[in-house]
């Protein structure tokens, strides 16, 4: 065992870890957010109130 | 559970993604996804043509690029949304378009992804070769740089790209000092061109060698035109678009031109047409240690640069086509708290991990060109409609380029010669994406256009286009 073997388990250990976190945001996400609120987002509508597109 | 769920949500009637972003993000977006070409890959086609057909690739993809740029920053200043050149695709040709568009710009970038992650467990392995240490497993490496990434892109843009920033900066300008340190103005400059570029060393095989290199001169660029994702998340799209992609062009033809000249001349064209990384090897030719650490840094900031690019162009092509049920509506969804396209950044890191760990990396990056390569043969169609439809006296834009239509019918000369300089490499690749793209085209004519809401698809407070 030298030091690059212990890098390759602290990669392991790691990539599990950004793995666990992003699955249990994603479950407590949409476990306690309505489905209505989470994909309420809408292309353009910053668009539509501040720019008008006149010359 | 509706109740409960109404409860638990802030007060805000809709999310949306996060306006925080200025042009010095846009920059390390577009220069960040692309400056990993000057690293590696670039070489390729000095191995094809030899070192003056890489220059005279370097030069034409250079053109075919700033059209791009130009082209997109007209466009895009006026469809700031996610999606880039896919919400484009959708105002001005069609769905058909937009749909491949969307696609296109997904695999070139989920691609161009797995092929950084190859990348850096390909590194780990050469640093622990020098130090000593043999036989190392890549996979924790390649699997951790995903996720770790992925991690980031999740948690918020803001710190995606500002960690995008000073990575890219330091890779930079790192290229910037080794053309300093190895001092071509000096008498005792270590660059030899004049002996390395001699004879049948100039073009090695003819001007035939100089098409087959154009499909390398991509890699000086490849990835510019993801500035546009940002689109939805910048402060002043108008403004910062435009601003961000023309600094980010001009920063990559100063690079890739200083990159040709220094590794030309220290390395003859039969070593450096197959070298892995020639900028690092070209630091430990400069006889300076303290170059040759920081292109090795610079070679792994590159990379990681271009990956977080990549999962943030990529998830915002997947969101927007989410949200206009190009694709599921499940996949528009946005972080109540991150306010990130979360569901689509999570459903593309397995699609990373497969390619990373099971394709090569020579066909990952061939699929990652020829899908951009189909994107860039979609925009001079796509600027000449715009500018048809919608002529410049009808709609304010944040950057008008020049010469049109000029820049587009360049950018389709070029395209078209480096298609036949693909087709004589990876032919086969080629024939099958497009039949790919053929199958998919034909699933959503048939069956999923039936789930697009055509009237709600066009967002953009546009007057009726010309002839309509």
């Amino acid at each position: 065992m030298d030091i690059w073997n212990y890098l390759e388990y602290a990669a392991w250990i790691l990539s599990v870890v950004f793995g666990l976190y992003i699955l249990i945001d994603w479950f407590k996400v949409d476990s306690t957010y309505s489905e209505e609120l989470l994909t309420s987002s809408r292309e353009g509508e910053l668009e539509a109130m501040t720019e008008k597109h006149k010359l | 559970m509706a109740k409960a769920s109404q409860a638990a949500a802030p007060a805000v009637e809709k999310i949306s993604l996060l306006r925080v972003l200025g042009p010095a993000h846009v920059w390390a977006l577009g220069v960040g996804i692309v400056l990993v070409g000057e690293y590696m890959g670039w070489n390729f086609g000095v191995g094809k043509g030899g070192a003056y057909a890489a220059l005279i690739a370097c030069w034409f993809a250079g053109l075919l690029y700033t059209c791009v740029a130009m082209i997109d920053s007209e466009v895009t200043s006026t469809v700031a949304a996610a999606g880039g050149q896919f919400t484009q695709a959708k105002h001005i040709v069609g769905p058909l378009m937009a749909f491949n568009v969307g696609l296109y710009l997904v695999f070139a970038y989920t691609m161009l992804e797995a092929g950084n992650a190859i990348t850096i467990g390909f590194l780990v392995d050469t640093v622990a070769n020098m130090a000593g240490h043999s036989g190392i497993d890549q996979r924790p490496f390649i699997i951790l740089s995903i996720m770790f990434l992925a991690w980031l892109n999740y948690r918020g843009v803001l710190a995606t790209l500002n960690f995008n920033l000073v990575i890219t900066a330091i890779a930079f300008i790192a290229v910037i000092l080794l053309f300093f340190g190895v001092a071509p103005w000096s008498a005792d400059s270590p660059l030899k061109h004049a002996d390395l570029m001699a004879g049948d060393a100039a073009l090695p095989y003819g001007w035939i060698g100089v098409v087959a290199a154009m499909h390398f001169g991509l890699w000086y660029y490849l990835g510019i035109e993801g500035t546009t994702q940002a689109a939805e998340e910048v402060r002043s799209p108008a403004r910062a678009l435009p601003f961000g992609t023309m600094a980010g062009i001009i920063t990559l033809l100063i690079a890739a031109t200083l990159t040709w000249y220094v590794c030309a001349g220290l390395m003859p064209w039969e070593y450096l047409g197959q070298a892995g990384v020639p900028l690092f090897d070209a630091g430990r030719l400069s006889g300076s240690t303290t170059l040759m650490v920081l292109l090795g840094i610079g070679t792994l900031f590159s990379t990681l640069a271009s990956a977080n690019g990549c999962i943030n162009d990529a998830s915002r092509a997947w969101f927007g086509m989410g949200r206009d049920h190009y694709l599921p509506a499940w996949f528009g969804a946005v972080h109540p708290k991150f306010r990130t396209p979360y569901r689509s950044i999570i459903f593309l890191v397995p699609v990373a991990l497969v390619f990373a760990l099971g394709a090569p990396l020579d066909q990952v990056i061939t699929f990652s060109i020829l899908s951009g390569l189909l994107e860039y043969t979609f925009m001079p169609i796509n600027v000449i409609l715009f500018r048809k439809k919608w002529p410049l006296d009808t709609i304010k834009r944040g950057y008008v380029h020049p010469f049109h239509p000029l820049p587009a019918l360049v950018l389709l000369a070029l395209c078209a010669v480096t298609y036949f300089a693909v087709f004589l490499g990876y032919g086969t690749q080629l024939i099958a994406m497009v039949g790919f793209y053929i199958v998919v085209s034909l699933w959503f004519h048939f069956w999923r256009y039936r789930f697009v809401k055509r009237g709600d698809q066009f967002t953009m407070p546009w007057p009726r286009p010309r002839g309509y």
